[in-house]
């Protein structure tokens, strides 16, 4: 036993001097490695450090600037009809009593690879009204929010997932500044909220917005009574609120986003910790109406996890593989599908925002990546797109929420410095343009 | 063998270690009954309970340790189950602290090392106390 736990202690303190970085099995993943388990887990936090003259790293052919700074915990961000760019700021949570030693002395060390900054709780504006690339106005459109993260917009209603309902705004094209207060279109499960960020996402025909509940514990260890209407997604009617489940077994689906042309719901899933340092992987999935996805009982399909107690055996038959995996504790919190504006290389498929992970001694995911699709499913191997937030055991940034402009550039919320990048692609069809060249538009 | 010329004196334990010694024992004792709660019950608020107890167990070993140490030295020689008492409160506080860890695991991870652990931390805890409070045989 003292072995174990010395092999499992080292780590955690020699984080710094650690060997080679073996690479995650991504995509198509058919083979996980056995579960681990020690007496304590490995754990490398986030060191933040500030940017100074750094930028994020892109690929050729693309140019990174910081559209706004100094905002308070950007999550997710929208781009509406007329360009503007609405960013959800907020850092929901922090409710729940502690149950254990453990949660005291977890919650005090995840806390230092965060912001100190408080959560905005508000929607800021930015408006680049002459095309040129600056977003020089800025406001803020709603305020007094409750940790809001997901948006959506339908027509001449702007919709927003609070921690604890989902709420509604008019809008009209080209409004700076709410017209009142929001309007509640559904309460949303928000007891506790151990993962407490609701992801959205409108339906192609506008009639259903789709809600990303996590799970209130890793696996089940506040017991299954708080994970009543927890990890799943919700399908809720656009006008009279009602839901139902959509998808159940997905332990914290963080960020939602419909397929242009088929109008098939995707998201990102962050699994479940303490298996190993490449267990489980998070998952970017096609969303498959009235499917099991796992959670608690099962992961990657019908691999079953015993540490949930009372445990169904009769779930683990049921649990859908996910379609891509994108490794183990990236932590991916966004996810947007690309269109051509971004060049051929990133035309077809999605980009997802990898917050980074904690509990794994070898530092993965603190960069957005790009799936490449054909046929309207993921092909080929996972790419780098914006990298550089994490590099030589310091933390410039943490991607959070990654939305498409399709004047042709990302759009990057960071959590860690607080910041909004855009990622614009030089030209429309030089491949490799000098490095001066001026963004588009 | 030479009498001392106060034979009661070192005798009794003193309160100072008393007191946190004979804490342990029933936290310590809870705890590895709160973990075999869990494993029949399966519920999880019976191993967080466990969790506590165990925290709150090595409290006062912790505590207990401290005052053996500083009693022992001032004490010097005459108390000659010190190093005795003292390597069974240190190697119940290493149970204490593997308990810990075990009973951080989430849900069902925890089994079965916790109760193991617990167990063992208790046995070493009623150990250390036997020797404390039996004192000097003279």
């Amino acid at each position: 036993m003292t072995a174990r736990w010395a092999l499992y202690l080292a780590p955690l303190v020699l984080a710094a001097c650690s060997g080679a970085d073996e690479p995650q099995q991504t995509g198509d993943v058919t083979q996980l490695p056995q579960p681990q388990r020690g007496i304590l887990p490995s754990m490398t936090i986030a060191e933040p450090a500030d940017w100074g003259d750094r930028k994020p790293e892109v690929p050729a052919g693309f140019t990174v600037t910081a559209i706004a700074t100094d905002l308070a915990i950007p999550r997710q961000s929208i781009v509406l009809p007329n360009g503007d760019i609405l960013v959800a700021e907020g850092k929901g949570g922090g409710d729940a009593p502690a149950m254990r030693p453990k949660d005291i002395i977890a919650g005090y060390i995840k806390k230092q690879g965060t912001s100190s900054v408080e959560g905005g709780d508000r929607l800021t504006l930015l408006r680049d009204a002459d095309g040129d690339g600056t977003y020089e106005t800025r406001g803020v459109f709603a305020e007094n929010l409750d940790a809001p993260y997901g948006l959506a917009l339908i027509g001449n209603r702007l919709f927003v997932a609070n921690q604890n309902a989902l709420v509604r705004f008019d809008y009209v094209p080209g409004q700076a500044q709410a017209s009142g207060p929001p309007v509640r279109v559904a309460p949303l499960p928000a007891e506790i909220n151990h993962h407490w960020t609701k992801s959205l996402a409108a339906s192609a025909d506008g009639r259903f917005l789709y809600v990303g509940i996590g799970s209130n514990s890793n696996i089940g260890e506040r017991g299954m009574a708080v994970e009543e209407e927890r990890a799943m997604i919700w399908q809720i009617d656009a006008v009279t609120g009602a839901h139902r489940r959509y998808a159940t077994g997905l332990r914290n689906p963080t960020a939602l986003a419909i397929q242009p042309g088929t109008g098939q719901l995707w998201t990102v899933v962050n699994e479940r910790d303490e298996l190993g340092p490449d267990l489980v992987p998070d998952y970017l999935t096609a969303v498959q109406a009235g499917a099991f996805y796992g959670w608690p009982y099962a992961y990657w399909g019908a691999n079953p996890d015993r540490r949930v107690r009372p445990f169904k055996e009769e779930m683990v038959s049921r649990s859908v593989r996910p379609d891509f995996a994108l490794g183990a504790h990236v932590a991916a919190l966004g996810v947007a599908f690309s269109s051509p504006v971004m060049g051929s290389g990133f035309g077809e498929g999605a980009f997802v925002g990898m917050h980074g992970s904690w509990n794994r001694e070898q530092p993965v995911g603190y960069k957005v990546v790009f799936i490449p699709f054909r046929n309207g499913r993921p092909a080929g191997e996972m790419v780098d797109f914006v990298t550089g937030f994490h590099v030589d055991g310091q933390t410039f940034g943490r991607p959070v929420g990654v939305t498409l402009d399709p004047r042709g550039a990302l759009i990057v919320a960071d959590d860690l410095s607080n910041t909004l990048w855009r990622i614009t692609r030089n030209g429309p069809t030089v491949s490799q343009p000098p490095r001066s060249a001026a963004p588009e538009q | 063998m030479a009498t001392s010329p106060h034979p009661d004196r070192y005798h009794r334990l003193n309160p100072i270690i008393a007191i946190p010694v004979a804490g342990m024992l029933p936290l310590f004792l809870g705890a590895a009954l709160s973990d075999w709660a869990y494993l029949r019950s399966e519920q999880v608020q019976w191993i967080n309970f466990g969790a506590w107890l165990n925290a709150g167990a090595m409290v006062m070993t912790g505590a207990a340790l401290l005052a053996t140490v500083v009693v022992g030295l001032m004490v010097g020689g005459t108390w000659r189950q010190w190093r005795i008492s003292l390597a069974l409160l240190a190697a119940t506080f290493l149970a204490g602290l593997l308990a810990a860890f075990a009973h951080a695991r989430d849900a069902y991870a925890t089994m079965p090392d916790a109760l193991i652990i617990s167990v063992v931390a208790f046995l070493l805890a009623l150990a250390a106390t036997w020797a404390g409070f039996r004192g000097d045989r003279r």
